[in-house]
C-alpha cells in the first residue's frame, strides 16, 4: 500500500513536471532550478507587489497591539494545528497528532475559539505540518522549484501541497465572502508582518535575493520534512585536509 | 548541624556536576546567549536596529567562541581545498565581517522572545555535536535555532548556526561555488570584501 501511494504520487509529480517542462523552455545550469528564468521574473513580480503589501504590514505592525497580534496568530494557529493533527496522522505520527488533536480541543474551548494558546502553557507543544511535508514522507521528491506570485517559493510537489492545503483549508469554504476575505487578507497580512524582522537580515546577507531565498526555502523544507532531525550532509569541511 | 551536613552534601552534589559542565557545549551556548541577550535586553539602540553597536557587541562576545576558518571551509565546500592558506585567511576574513552583520541585523529584530535549551546528547569520544534552542514568541509556532560546535583542545568552538533548518553557513555554497567557477578563489574573495564595504558605507 505504501508503495503504491508513494509510486502513485510521484507519477503525479512527474507528470505535473512534464507538463511545466513542455511549458517553457529553458537555459538549466542549476539542477534544483530548471526554472530559474521564468522563477526570477516571477520573483521581480512578487517585489513588485511587495512595494504595496510590506507597507500594509508595517503598518499592521505598527499599529496592533502584541495582544492583538497574539490573538490573530492564535487564532488561525488553532485551525492549521487541525490539518496539522490530520497529517501528523497520515505520516504515521500518532502521539504528535493525538496531542495536536488536544491543542485544538483545549483551545477551541478553554482558550474561546483559538483566541488563546492555553494547550501551550499546559505543555503541549505545537507542531506544523501540510501536506507538501506528508508527501514527502512519503517519498515524493522535490521536483523543480517554483517561485509563484503571492505564494511564494514551492517545489513542485509543494505546490500540489498547497494546493490542497487551501483545498481543505476552513477559511476558503465560508459561505460569507466578506468575511471570507477579510480573514483570509489579515491572515496574509499577519504572515507578512511576522516576515518582516528577517527582510532586513536577508537583505544584508545575501549577494543575490533570490538565491538566497530559494535556497534557504529548500533547507527549510527539508528540515521541516524531517522535523528537525535530517540526516547530516556529507561535505568537505575539514581545513586540514 | 545534621541538617547542615546534609545541606552542605547537596550543594558539593550540585556543584561538582556544574563545575564539570563548564567546557560543555550546552553549557557554553547558554552562557553565550545570556550575555548577549541580557545586553540586547538593556540597550534600546539595539532593539531600534543600531546595526554598528549590534555589531560591536557580536565582536566582543560571540566571536570569541566562532570558528570562523572552519565555517569559511564549510561555505566554500569543495572548492576549499584549492585555496592557499594566505586565500583561505582572507576569505576567511571576509566571511566573518559578512556574518557577524548577519548576526547583528538578526539582534537588532528582538523582542521578548524566551529561549527554550534542549536537551543535548553527547558521548564523551565525540569531537562535534548539535545544541538545539528554540527561540518562543506567543502567537506564532516557535523557531528552531541550532548550534553546532566542533571540539576545540579542551573547550568547544561554533561552526555552523542554523536557523529553522536554514543553515547561515551552507546556505551560501551555490553563490560561492558559482563564483569560484567563473573568477577562482580571488573572484570570491573580490566579491565578498566588496559585499563587506558596500555595507559599511550605507547603513551601519
Amino acid at each position: 500500500m505504501g508503495t503504491q501511494l508513494r509510486s502513485r504520487w510521484s507519477c503525479l509529480a512527474c507528470a505535473a513536471a512534464l507538463v511545466a517542462l513542455g511549458g517553457c523552455a529553458t537555459t538549466a545550469n542549476n539542477p534544483k532550478d530548471p526554472f530559474e528564468g521564468f522563477n526570477r521574473a516571477m520573483f521581480a513580480v512578487n517585489e513588485g507587489l511587495d512595494v504595496v503589501i510590506k507597507p500594509v504590514a508595517q503598518g499592521y505592525d505598527a499599529a496592533a497591539p502584541l495582544p492583538l497580534k497574539v490573538v490573530i496568530g492564535n487564532f488561525f494557529g488553532n485551525i492549521w494545528d487541525a490539518w496539522t493533527a490530520v497529517n501528523n496522522v497520515l505520516q504515521g505520527k500518532g502521539q504528535d497528532a493525538a496531542s495536536d488533536l488536544g491543542r485544538v480541543l483545549i483551545n477551541s474551548t478553554l482558550g474561546i475559539g483559538g483566541a488563546f494558546d492555553i494547550a501551550g502553557e499546559m505543555g503541549l507543544e505545537k507542531h506544523s505540518e501540510d501536506f507538501g511535508q506528508t508527501l514527502g514522507k512519503w517519498g515524493v521528491a522535490d521536483g523543480p522549484f517554483f517561485y509563484w506570485p503571492l505564494i511564494g517559493p514551492r517545489t513542485t510537489r509543494d505546490t500540489f501541497g498547497w494546493m490542497v492545503d487551501v483545498y481543505v483549508d476552513p477559511v476558503w469554504h465560508l459561505d460569507d465572502v466578506a468575511l471570507r476575505n477579510s480573514l483570509a487578507a489579515t491572515r496574509y497580512i499577519n504572515l507578512r508582518a511576522s516576515l518582516l524582522p528577517s527582510d532586513k537580515v536577508v537583505e544584508e546577507a545575501a549577494f543575490d535575493r533570490y538565491e538566497y531565498i530559494r535556497d534557504a526555502y529548500l533547507q527549510h523544507r527539508r528540515s521541516e520534512i524531517f522535523d528537525g532531525a535530517q540526516p547530516h550532509e556529507v561535505i568537505v569541511d575539514e581545513p586540514a585536509r | 548541624m545534621k541538617f547542615a551536613l546534609a545541606l552542605l552534601f547537596a550543594l558539593f552534589c550540585n556543584l561538582t556536576p556544574a563545575l564539570a559542565q563548564e567546557n560543555a557545549p550546552d553549557a557554553l551556548v547558554r552562557k553565550v546567549t545570556d550575555d548577549v541577550l541580557t545586553v540586547v535586553r538593556q540597550d534600546k539602540d539595539i532593539r531600534s536596529g543600531n546595526t554598528r553597536k549590534a555589531i560591536d557587541l557580536v565582536e566582543t562576545k560571540v566571536l570569541p567562541y566562532f570558528n570562523f576558518q572552519r565555517m569559511t571551509a564549510l561555505a566554500v565546500g569543495r572548492d576549499w581545498n584549492k585555496a592557499t592558506p594566505e586565500q583561505k585567511t582572507r576569505l576567511a576574513e571576509e566571511f566573518k565581517t559578512l556574518l557577524v552583520r548577519t548576526y547583528a541585523n538578526a539582534l537588532t529584530s528582538y523582542k521578548d522572545q524566551r529561549i527554550v535549551y534542549k536537551p543535548t546528547r553527547l558521548q564523551p569520544d565525540d569531537s562535534s555535536v548539535v545544541v538545539r534552542t528554540e527561540v518562543v514568541q506567543p502567537g506564532s509556532q516557535a523557531v528552531q535555532l541550532d548550534y553546532e560546535l566542533a571540539k576545540q583542545g579542551d573547550g568547544w568552538q561554533v561552526y555552523d548556526v542554523r536557523v529553522a533548518g536554514v543553515s547561515l553557513v551552507t546556505n551560501y555554497r551555490d553563490t560561492f561555488s558559482q563564483e569560484v567557477r567563473s573568477n577562482g578563489i580571488d573572484g570570491l574573495i573580490a566579491l565578498l570584501g566588496k559585499r563587506n564595504k558596500e555595507l559599511q558605507a550605507g547603513k551601519s
